[in-house]
């Protein structure tokens, strides 16, 4: 088992242990489901809708390239920079060359996942910048320096109670438990940061082609602020976000909203086409739009799972996933977690390091049902599983199988196999539980049933 | 017809009475039932680990043993899947993969196959209890079977039928996952325990016995061994 | 070979093997993906959306339905002195002192009923004018029956910070702007605007808001706590 692997097994171990926490997470999570089932009712067919938004996405990867380059022509037509960072490392170095340039001290930030899948704050942090989390859920897991627990839902795991103590401790802010006082703390820190913040810094959640912008999905208006005060914007998005037309967003807005929060739409939906524009009364001098690869064309290439990369981070297979419900976010190591992290990170991170994400799953496929653009999520993960053994078998699980074959469609030796549980079984009674028990894994929090005394097979051989 | 069952391995060792029930069942409606005695698994568990090579050793015989099957019938919605809709994928781009596409369109599961193939739901069944009903997660979401089950239970006599909270919610077996992942499926088997107890149900009845077993497993070690069924030990009873 | 190169070099060589088309598991499409044909999503949009009714009425009903569910104020007037009145009441029960505005016809009948010191957006300002502002009163490009949505631009409603960092946000609306749904909206924004869009296109549903903590719903994270849509 590889340090990951082990990483992900203790971690599991010990928020599932946690009872107080499991139940919180299950209490979330259940609010969600009664809102987007309200929500999904009301479309006039949302399954129909599914397979709509799925071909669109379908059709716009299989003509990624077109797509790019059209979507940076027309960004580039309007005064807007845009730049191909191949990797993590070089998406980096752009934006550290950008804040250089602009001689630039404080960043404010809206969410983008992409940026810590980079780990863009530590890098900027380090390089002398101040880096300041605008989105409540981000700003808090900053302050606790933790990465999010949810893609949508950063803070999700924390008590408000939790929170009260943070602020007090970390901004000597004194403040009740209720979140509507805490957010108020949050909202006055915030304000002026966005006044005097050199940079304002943003994700994207599609990047439409035929009209050169960038669509940004939030609730909170950070992201809004976050775009119009500072002098210059950047924006890091992945290359697998791009929609072919503006009409397009007219179905994947209130289908984001839906699966990923219950809501009819998202309290702000904005598109960027540019900085700003002569005649304009504010915003950017200077937009920076950064396209990122990331080893996406790798996931690209594999044209059985290339779905995945139709992915708009919804966050509702998340929601949905009995695994994530139970061992939460952060247990997963790494920055996309859940049902489509299990899928992408063995891709975007090593196989081989990160195959274990899709063998913790039990293959019950409520993952796919729920994602808004059909993306064939835990099938998936058997072809993970199927990659990762034919590139490196385990010698001694590949054993059992072949050993397994022989026994199971020979007469004789499942008969005797029978045979010998049932003279065994007595003596497992000894050991049962006990770390000496070679069904330990079961046998510490379950029973086992009893060997049929005559098999099924014996039955039916006896009455012919 | 005749009805070629396929008894997956742990009914065969560990809960005989369930395949013995399908027998009887399908004999009582006037149908032969031949049962291949050189196969006992489906590969499901080389499969699911991803060693196809070896699943396929175990495959290629069940495919052999089917091959002239009228119909299939099994009665287990993760075994049931894995021939009629993982075979295919198993067997894509060898010589066998006609066969496995033939056989998987003549395979039914056992709820299915009477519902939707023989259009049967009324089967003179009787069984005064209160009784609630797993979906196992590959009969639901491969399979798409969930008004079967429910119309077969309808017409039993006397049975009250309680639907649990979360009914859809996976119980945590997911076969080597059971014991690959053992902290992870106990806590979802839990939550699955929680929703069966909160029922009221005397009796736990599925479609898919691996998820039995390991939900009764749970509740025996807690104390609460509520009585386990699988579909047929129920449409059997007269 | 420049990083663009590369990127669009390993697309095309990914691109080379065929994706098969969603809900297709197991079957292999071996043709190239259409592309002739609008995209699907824009195109279909109306057909799966929850429906909305034809007439005024009913499209007016559910826009304010939807407002009522978002929490924001929304009220139709007959005439322009009702509108004025009702701008006097709430500048009385909030205790403005001061507004942020764009010189537009309608906003700037506004300003001129609440006859407070104005912070003007057009020709450029200073956000440290802006910030301490009570309310931010824009016009807007349209009303969204469909979801209860105030669609804005930078340059229908004054730039970009004027709708969203004064602590309320006041929309004068007339009534024709109502639109039944989306696929009307992004059809209007596209006739109006192309090819020379505003920088900033925005859909404003209801008051800002976040759910971080808990889950639990909280009006007035970083946007307005409060918005009102006032249509005549």
């Amino acid at each position: 088992m590889n340090a990951n692997a082990r990483q992900f097994q203790e971690a599991a171990q010990r928020v599932t242990g946690d009872l107080r926490q499991r139940q919180f997470i299950r209490t979330a999570l259940g609010n969600y489901e009664t809102a987007r089932d309200l929500r999904k009712a009301s479309f006039q067919s949302w399954e129909s809708a599914r397979q709509t938004a799925a071909t669109t996405k379908w059709q716009a990867i299989n003509h990624l390239d077109t797509h790019l380059q059209t979507l940076a022509a027309n960004l580039e037509a309007r005064g807007t920079k845009v730049h191909w960072a191949g990797n993590g490392a070089q998406a980096r170095e752009i934006i550290l060359g950008i804040l250089r340039d602009k001689k630039a001290r404080s960043i404010i930030k809206s969410k983008a996942m992409t940026s810590e899948e980079i780990h863009l704050n530590g890098a900027l942090e380090q390089a002398g910048f101040e880096v300041m989390e605008s989105d409540l859920g981000e700003f808090i897991v900053q302050l606790r320096h933790e990465t999010p627990y949810h893609i949508v839902f950063p803070s999700m795991h924390l008590t408000r109670g939790q929170i009260r103590e943070l602020f007090e401790k970390e901004l000597g802010a004194t403040s009740s438990d209720n979140p509507e006082e805490l957010t108020m703390v949050a909202r006055r820190v915030m304000r002026q940061k966005y006044i005097t913040a050199d940079i304002g810094f943003t994700g994207g959640n599609f990047a439409i082609a035929e009209t050169g912008m960038i669509s940004i999905t939030e609730n909170e208006g950070n992201s809004r602020l976050t775009a119009a005060l500072p002098k210059t914007m950047v924006t890091l998005i992945g290359i697998e976000k791009v929609l072919p037309k503006l009409a397009d967003l007219a179905l994947f807005l209130p289908m984001l909203a839906t699966a990923g929060a219950g809501q009819t739409l998202t309290c702000y939906n904005t598109m960027y086409g540019g900085p700003r524009q002569p005649g304009e009364a504010d915003g950017p001098e200077e937009w920076h739009v950064v396209l990122l690869d990331n080893r996406r064309t790798e996931l690209l290439a594999d044209a059985g799972q290339r779905d995945a990369l139709h992915c708009i981070r919804c966050g509702a297979c998340l929601n949905v996933c009995p695994i994530f419900r139970n061992v939460g976010g952060h247990t997963y190591g790494t920055t996309y977690s859940g049902p489509i992290g299990s899928v992408i990170t063995p891709h975007l991170r090593g196989l081989q390091d990160w195959k274990h994400l899709s063998n913790a799953s039990s293959l019950c496929g409520a993952c796919t049902e729920a994602c808004p653009v059909k993306i064939d999520l835990h099938h998936h993960l058997l072809q993970n599983r199927r990659n990762a053994a034919v590139e490196k078998p385990a010698y001694w699980e590949r054993l059992g199988y072949r050993i397994f074959g022989i026994i199971a469609n020979d007469p004789f030796f499942w008969s005797l196999t029978k045979k010998l549980g049932r003279l065994g079984q007595p003596l497992h009674r000894l050991v049962k539980g006990a770390t000496l028990d070679p069904a330990g894994a079961w046998t510490r929090t379950r029973d086992l049933p009893p060997l049929a005394r005559v098999s099924f097979k014996e039955w039916w051989r006896n009455r012919s | 017809m005749t009805v070629t069952l396929f008894v997956p391995c742990f009914m065969d060792a560990l809960f005989p009475q369930a395949g013995i029930s399908m027998v009887h069942l399908l004999e009582r409606l006037g149908h032969q039932v031949v049962c291949p005695e050189a196969i006992a698994c489906c590969g499901q568990p080389p499969f699911n680990s991803g060693y196809w090579a070896e699943a396929r050793s175990v495959a290629g015989p069940v495919l052999a043993a089917l091959k002239d099957a009228e119909a299939v019938v099994i009665g287990s919605g993760s075994c049931g899947a894995m021939v009629k809709i993982f075979y295919p994928d198993l067997f894509a781009g060898t010589p066998q993969a006609a066969l496995a596409a033939q056989v998987a369109a003549r395979t039914w599961e056992f709820s299915d196959f009477l519902v939707t193939k023989l259009g049967v739901t009324e089967l003179g069944a009787r069984f005064p209890a209160r009784v609630t009903f797993h979906d196992g997660c590959h009969g639901l979401r491969e399979l798409g079977i969930k008004a079967a089950p429910r119309a077969l239970l309808g017409k039993v006599r006397g049975l009250e039928l309680i639907e649990m909270k979360e009914a859809e919610t996976c119980c945590g077996f997911g076969g080597t996952f059971a014991t690959k992942f053992p902290a992870i499926s106990t806590a979802m088997g839990e939550g699955k325990c929680h929703s069966v107890l909160e029922t009221g149900a005397e009796y736990l009845v599925s479609n898919d016995l691996s998820c039995l077993m390991h939900i009764h497993g749970l509740l025996s070690r807690q104390g609460r061994p509520l009585k386990i069924l699988h579909l047929a030990e129920v449409l059997v009873q007269q | 070979m420049n990083e663009r190169e590369k990127i669009l070099a390993r697309i095309r060589e990914a691109l080379q093997v065929p994706a098969p088309p969603p809900g297709s598991h197991g079957v292999h499409s071996a043709g190239p993906v259409p592309v002739t044909g609008p995209s699907p999503a824009g195109v279909e949009a109306r057909r799966w959306l929850p429906k909305v009714g034809s007439s005024f009425e009913e499209q007016l009903a559910l826009f304010a339905k939807n407002c009522a569910d978002l929490k924001a104020n929304f009220q139709a007037f007959a005439t322009w002195e009702e509108l004025s009145a009702a701008l006097i009441q709430l500048r009385e029960a909030e205790h403005w002192r001061s507004v942020a505005s764009h010189q537009a016809e309608l906003s700037g009948r506004a300003c001129q009923t609440l006859n407070l010191p104005v912070c003007w957006t057009d020709r450029g300002y200073d956000v440290r004018e802006m910030e301490p502002c009570d309310v931010g009163v824009t016009e807007c490009d349209a009303l969204i029956a469909q979801t209860g949505s105030v669609l804005v631009t930078s340059r229908s409603a004054g730039g970009r910070a004027l709708s969203v960092l004064p602590p309320h946000h006041v929309v004068i609306a007339r009534r024709a702007q109502l639109v039944a749904d989306l696929p009307a909206a992004f059809a209007l924004i596209q006739q109006k605007y192309a090819p020379a869009y505003p920088s900033m296109i925005s859909f404003i549903t209801g008051p800002s808001r976040t759910g971080d903590i808990e889950r639990i719903l909280v009006l007035g994270a970083h946007g307005p706590k409060k918005l009102t849509i006032y249509c005549v």
